[in-house]
This record gives structure tokens, sequence and C-alpha cells, in this order.
């Protein structure tokens, strides 16, 4: 049995052991629920982790405790935020989100869900490299847009958009912005005392936290509409029981992630690009070359097939993921290759390596051997393939 | 380890058979699948007394179960004549492999199409085509939804590459919304031609590229 390669940190990350020791308290000790200061002392004192986990996932982004929705995930949270806004706002100002054609599906569908209630979208296309067209931005703001949705990095080829002229924008045109920084948060710096954004998106379960928690942050003022009904939890947005041990874990894997470690990932990313572009041949990388995050690495290798490449990586316990339609439940090309060129080929052999903690700068070697060999192979077998390539 | 298929499949798609091309096929196939992008390349030897098939080899531009079945179908094929190779099923080739997933069935369909493609095409060469039909703009048409544009993963006809077919006392002119030296014209045009050419009644081929797409 080969010794795992895991590279499809993007979808998600192994939990940090440190992680875990924080949280077994609220596992096994104090595990009621969060209650008020009028509760049980178990209750009091479980409301204290609470508030001490988002006080701390707080001060990550320069924001107030209270600006910290704590949600099940990031779909949760940007179904909040899109819903939420529409709810509070559509009937008010009026009926029109902007996004993009990249996003992830969370908000993508969220988007698409509000159009089926009357809304109307406009998804912008962005360049090759995945850059959103900011003069198309413009142009798409009307009086009757409430919100603009917009990623800080792509999912899959990890183009990263500059969200402050993109804030700045919006809100000159008096449109709220929605970011979904499910892949960038504690990557990236994100000072939200500084950036023009009203809404951001957040995950645990991308940065070796536990899965089912995530946040969404709402800036002070803004109107967002409450639409999982129930108790009165999280300043009344979001109604559920919370969640204390995740909260407790999410804020601890926030705080192990360093800036060290970024630029440790971003040389692997760096040598793990450069590698596979020397040393296969009719390579195309995806994404843009230098604003890009720092755990991500999008290659499309031309004449061959990602389910292919990604079942030869599994039986050499490499672990990727492809945009091929092939690969997706859906059999549907990935949109995003699609959307920064329209080309089926391109998604048909895109393969992601994301990166994550416990990847080493030795697993490169590992995966362009890997990569060389089973490439060749495939094309050996390919119509499509010209003499002597490998 | 947890695979998503079984050892069958996996084992006919590390190491599948009758693998390459067949230099001077009595038969070939190229076919595509609009809806996921793969490709399949099947080319026969066949012996002309019986019409067995002495040879088969295969290619593909696909998913695992694509390679899979392409390899099966091969060697079900083999040492068969071309009448008792044309009633292999899909079903036949998912049974042979322990069967396929169902959401793979029209990725793995397509090397049943192709084995079968590249028998009328031996039918056609060899004079074996028993109802003679002359050539209309719609047989072109139906035969040119089987060649596959690999930029949009839609054939050429649906596509919108094919902008007009001309049939006049045996020449087919076809015109290719596509400047003649793009990196796939090469390839689309020699598709086009072997699907056409073959036809009892056609002479000739003419395909004429878009020069102001260049």
């Amino acid at each position: 049995m080969p010794e795992i390669v895991y590279m499809d940190n993007a979808a998600s990350t192994r939990l940090d052991e440190r992680v875990l020791e924080a949280m077994r308290p609220y596992l096994f000790d104090s595990y009621a629920v969060a209650t008020s200061e009028f509760g049980h002392s178990m209750g009091i004192e479980a409301k204290e982790t609470l508030e001490k986990a988002r006080s701390s996932l707080a001060s990550t982004l320069g924001i107030s405790p209270e600006e910290l929705v704590l949600t099940s995930g990031d779909t949760e949270s940007s179904n909040l935020a899109i819903k939420g806004v529409a709810l509070s706002l559509g009937e008010k100002k009026g009926k029109h989100i902007v996004t993009s054609k990249i996003e992830d599906f969370p908000v993508l569908n969220s988007v698409k869900a509000m159009e089926r209630y009357g809304y109307k979208a406009t998804y912008l296309p962005v360049d090759s490299a995945g850059i959103l067209d900011i003069g198309e931005l413009e142009r798409s703001i009307t009086k009757e847009t409430i919100l603009v949705s917009i990623q800080h990095s792509n999912q899959e080829i990890g183009t990263v958009q500059d969200i402050s002229a993109i804030g700045k924008l919006c809100h000159e045109k008096g449109a709220l912005l929605h970011v979904d920084a499910t892949h960038t948060y504690r990557r990236l710096d994100i000072d939200l005392a500084k950036l023009p954004v009203d809404l951001m998106t957040f995950s645990a379960h991308t940065i070796h936290g536990p899965k089912g928690i995530g946040g969404l942050f709402v800036r002070k003022g803004t109107p967002l509409g409450k639409w999982m009904d129930g108790g009165f939890q999280e300043f009344n947005l979001r109604a559920g029981l919370e969640n204390i041990p995740g909260a407790v874990g999410f804020a601890k894997a926030a705080e192990l992630v360093t800036n060290e470690e970024n630029e440790r990932l971003a040389s692997i990313r760096d040598k793990l690009i450069s590698r596979l572009l020397k040393e296969v041949s009719e390579t195309t990388l995806n994404g843009h070359r230098t604003k890009r995050i720092p755990q991500n690495v999008n290659i499309t290798f031309h004449y061959v097939e990602g389910e292919s490449i990604t079942l030869h990586l599994d039986m050499r316990g490499i672990e990727v993921s492809t945009g091929s339609a092939c690969f997706s439940r859906s059999l549907e090309a990935s949109h995003v290759i699609m959307g920064i060129g329209g080309n089926h080929e391109r998604a048909h052999g895109s393969i992601r390596y994301s990166l994550g903690r416990f990847n080493r700068m030795e697993e490169v070697d590992v995966v362009v051997d890997a990569m060389k060999e089973v490439i060749s192979r495939l094309r050996e077998i390919s119509p499509l393939r010209k003499e002597e390539k490998t | 380890m947890k695979f998503p298929y079984g050892d069958k499949v996996l084992e006919h798609f590390k190491n599948p058979k009758n693998v390459g091309k067949i230099e001077d096929p009595d038969g070939k196939a190229i076919v595509g699948s609009p809806a996921c992008g793969d490709m399949v390349a099947v080319y026969l030897k066949v012996e002309e007394k019986e019409h067995r098939i002495t040879d088969i080899k295969f290619e593909s531009y696909g998913c695992a179960s694509n390679i899979a079945t392409g390899s099966i179908i091969t060697e079900l094929a083999k040492g068969k004549t071309i009448d008792e190779a044309k009633q292999i099923s899909w079903k036949d080739a998912s049974d042979a492999l322990g069967g396929l997933p169902k959401i793979k069935a029209h990725c793995s369909v397509l090397a049943v199409e192709g084995l079968r493609e590249a028998i009328t095409n031996y039918e056609e060469k060899h004079g074996l085509v028993k109802e003679k039909k002359p050539t209309t703009v719609d047989e072109v048409k139906r035969r040119l939804k089987n060649v596959m544009n690999p930029l949009t993963g839609l054939d050429v006809v649906r596509g919108n590459l094919i902008t007009e077919v001309k049939v006049e006392e045996g020449t087919v002119s076809i015109w290719v919304d596509l400047p003649e030296n793009h990196i796939f014209a090469a390839n689309i045009q020699e598709e086009i031609k072997e699907r056409i050419e073959t036809l009892w009644d056609v002479k000739k081929v003419e395909l004429h590229f878009n020069p102001s797409t260049a």
C-alpha cells in the first residue's frame, strides 16, 4: 500500500490534532447548551466558551464579535448572505443580484434559487485567467441591484479577485457586496476594518478545522433577513443549537495557520507548477500566474481525460480532483474551466492539486514522477495524441 | 482502498488489451460523445471470405469506463464474423466487465458504437451494403453527428460548426466554420472525409474552411 499523498485540500482537509484536543472538553465535560446569563452554570460556561471562540475569530479579521454569525459552513453562510439580503431588501429596493460565472455552487445556486422567486440575476464573465472585468461589473449594477456576490478566490483555479476595488465600486453604485472567502480565510490577509465588504463567507474545514462549522461576517447595520427560523441564537439571524465544540475548533484552526505555513505552501505550489509545465509536454496552467492562492495548482494535460488520470493516480496513492465531465455527479464539465475559455477539451484533462498543512515538498517528486508516467500511458492510447509526445 | 469500479473494469483500465492503430485497416471509425467529450477509435482487419475479424485495435480519449469498454469490446469481437460482432451490445460488454455504473452508460456505449461504425465502414468499402439509396444532405448530416468538436464537446452539426452541406453529382461539399490552421482542423477534416467518402455514390468530398475566423 503506497503512502497517501493527499492533494485535495480544497475539497476538505484533515483535522489538526491540536484542534481536536481543543474541542475535546466541549464534547465530554462541558457539553451543555449555551444559555442566558440566568441559566445554569454549565450553560453559562458554554456561553462564555462560545463567545470566547467568536472573539478569537473576529480578531483575525479586524471585526467586532457581534459581526460574526456562526453557521454550519460556507454553504449555509452564502445562502444566508444572498437569501437574507433578498428577504430584507427585495421588496424595498429591487430584485437584481450580480455574481460571476465561476462562483462556487453555494453562491451560484442561491442566486439561481432567487431567480425562481422573480429576481433577476447577472452572471458576469471573467477573462482567461479568471479575473473579473471591473468595467462589466460597473455596467451591470443598476438602481435595482441589491447585492453583488463575488468570491475572493476561485475554488478550482485559485484566481484571486481585487476585492478592494470591487467593493469600492459596489458602494459607489449603492449595492452591497458579499464575498465568498472559503479558500482565502487565513491563507491571504483579510482586514475587514479596511476592506469595503458587507458580508463574507468562511468555513473551518478548509483550514484543518472541523466539518460543519463556518461563519458569516455581517457588517454592523447591514440589512439581513433571517431564513433559518427557530430560536433566537446568533443575534437572531440563525436559529439552531450553537455548535460549541465546532466554534472552539474553528477558532483553534484559524489560530494555527501562520504566514510561514502559507509561504511554505506557496513554494510547494510554485515548484509543482514549474516542474509539471516543464517536464510534461502539452500542458496549460489554468488560472492566474501570480494572483493565485498559495495552496492551488490547476493544470490541463491535453489529449487525455481527467477521470482516467485521477483513477491512475488514486491507484498510486495520490488524491487529486478534475474538472472533467466524467468525474462530476452531474456529468457536466467544470463551469469554471468553461467560464475562463469555453473550452470543453481543456476541462476534460484538467487536474486540480490543492495543498494543505500536511503536504511536504518531497511529495512534489512523487507527484511529478507519477504524472509523467500516467500521462504518457494515457496518451499512448489516445487517438488525439501527436507523434512522440509524452 | 476503495475504487469506484469493480476489479474487472480496473484490470482492463490498467492494462487495456488491443490498444493502438492498425496500419491500412479494412474498417475504421472514430466516434465521440457530445455529452461528456470522450472519443473512441476502432480499427479492424477482416478476412474477406467469411468476413471474420482477424485483428482489432482501439484508442480512447476518455474516462475509465470508456477505456475498459474499448478493451473488452475488442476481446469480444476478435475472431467473430462481422454479422456476429454487430450483435455485441453494451449489456454484453458491461456483463463481461462484471457491471458498469449506470451513469457511465453513455461513455461506455461509445465503444460499442465505434465497433458497429467500423463494421459499417468495412461493409461500405467492400460493397456489402445491400440497400443502395442515393446520398442526401440529411444522410451526410446524420453521419456528421458522430464527428465531435473537442473544443465544445458538441458534434459538428449541433454545435453549428458545419454551416452548409451540398450534394451534387457525386460531390459532397461541406462548409466548416473554422480556420484551416485551427488546432483541430486537420482532425475534423480527416474524420469528416472518412465518414462520407465510403458512401457508395460519393466520388469526392470537398471541405471549405472559413478564412474570416482565422
